[in-house]
């Protein structure tokens, strides 16, 4: 199972606890996690389920490469951050 | 009488005290970028549209006047079968509009140019397609942001006559409620544009929409070219000019007078600044044929910008509030004549709306 942790400033808006979570991609992994929280979606990924421009996820220290499909791989003890990118301020 | 406020970091609420003297009674997302507000006069509801940056757009409502809001589910493009870099989605939440006698029934305009209905306060939305599917919206280009907005949604108190300004996307009229929608900027042009394009109605500039609520013939527009004034409802625009600029991004309409109106010019396009630094109102009494510079109570020594959704009129057509992106407030109690300064102090202001 992978960890997924999400950045505290996402705190002001909505519960967004740390995570564990089945799945081999991020797409799967963020998939789950949004099947527990649903309002959470909006606020990583936009309308086409992208991550939105200034979101940026870290899988075991490196950027997702995939920001449009979230093929990037996830593996069985990988740890998840979602953070908000210092491009949007 | 309540002046509500979105800015950059946050929405409050203004009650008045006396004459020149308004404090602050509410004050909601502190920090957050709101990007526009309903107060809705049919059931007073208060819907805060959010722009949260790097979370996206947000949509909350308060059933108490503001003391408390919750989510709702904003506006949402629909997403493409498969994974697409280049699908839209939607990126600001600029206009928010009672659709009709109906409580609960809302239109929403948005960047990339797309236009939603709710008919159940907000708690689910439907794309518009008899404007999304316009072919000539592949036409559209955005006006200060990357992708074109429809920023000003007139609704007749019926619900039927629905007019929308875009920008940059022209003026569409709709007879029927929003089923079908029609260009219409017969009259507008673009000298900045080429020559073959000033007078192509897809990429007309209009900054901001008004219309007289007594009179819905009479609309004023404020558009990136000039202003431009209509007597049928939109179907034929004449310039108009302002002195001392015609460029300008807001507009109020009186609600009963259909000839007064109020902008608020800067120099030009290329120079974004009161004339000579000197903050005015441009108010007309005679359908734009002549206008009055109000400056009583306004700096002399100004760089203040009324961005498109920063000059509101009451239902009375005596007070207006005039808000700036340096987040400043002026009211003024006589139709223009003289203004009071509320505060300096506030984050850049993006809507004010009175209820």
């Amino acid at each position: 199972m992978a960890r997924v942790h999400f950045t505290p400033n996402l705190r002001r808006h909505l519960e967004a606890p740390s995570v564990e979570v089945p799945g081999a991609t991020v797409s799967r992994v963020l998939d789950q996690v949004f099947a527990a929280n649903p309002a959470l979606r909006s606020y990583v990924l936009d309308d086409q389920g992208r991550l939105r421009t200034h979101v940026v996820v870290y899988v075991d220290g490196g950027a997702v490469s995939d920001r449009i499909g979230l093929g990037d791989p996830v593996a069985e003890r990988s740890e998840i951050h979602v953070m908000q990118a210092l491009s949007g301020g | 009488m309540v002046l509500h406020l979105g800015t950059r970091k946050g929405y409050l609420a203004f009650h008045r005290v006396r004459r020149g003297q308004w404090r602050i009674a509410r004050a909601a997302f502190v920090g957050d970028p709101v990007s526009q507000l309903l107060p809705d006069p049919r059931d007073g509801r208060l819907y805060a549209a959010l722009d949260l940056g790097h979370f996206g757009v947000k949509l909350r409502v308060s059933e108490d006047q503001g003391a408390s809001f919750e989510d709702l589910p904003a506006p949402a493009l629909p997403a493409a079968p498969v994974p697409d870099a280049r699908a839209p989605s939607v990126s600001l939440l600029w206009c928010l509009e009672a659709a009709g006698p109906a409580p609960g029934s809302l239109w929403c305009g948005t960047i990339p140019g797309a236009l939603f209905r709710s008919e159940d306060a907000g708690r689910s939305w439907e794309l518009n397609r008899g404007l999304w599917e316009q072919p000539s919206r592949s036409e559209w280009f955005g006006g200060g942001y990357p992708e074109p907005g429809i920023h000003s949604v007139l609704v007749s108190p019926d619900g039927r006559r629905v007019v929308c300004g875009i920008s940059c996307g022209g003026v569409w009229v709709s007879r029927d409620g929003g089923e079908t929608f029609e260009v219409a900027t017969r009259g507008m042009f673009a000298e900045y544009m080429p020559p073959d394009r000033r007078e192509d109605p897809a990429i007309q500039d209009p900054h901001r929409l008004a219309w007289c609520e007594a009179d819905r013939n009479r609309i004023w527009c404020q558009h990136h070219n000039g202003f431009f004034r209509s007597d049928d409802g939109a179907g034929r625009w004449a310039s108009v000019d302002v002195p001392p600029s015609s460029f300008g991004f807001a507009v109020a309409a009186h609600p009963s007078d259909p000839d007064t109106a109020w902008s608020a010019p800067l120099v030009k396009d290329e120079c974004r600044v009161p004339v000579d630094r000197r903050m005015v109102v441009a108010r007309t009494r005679d359908g734009g044929d002549s206008w009055e510079s109000l400056d009583r109570g306004l700096p002399e020594d100004s760089f203040a910008v009324v961005y498109r959704h920063g000059l509101a009129v009451d239902a009375s057509g005596e007070v207006l509030a005039l808000a700036t992106t340096t987040g400043a407030v002026w009211i003024s109690e006589d139709q223009g004549d003289s203004w009071d300064l509320v505060t300096h102090q506030l984050p850049p202001v993006y809507a004010a709306r009175w209820s």
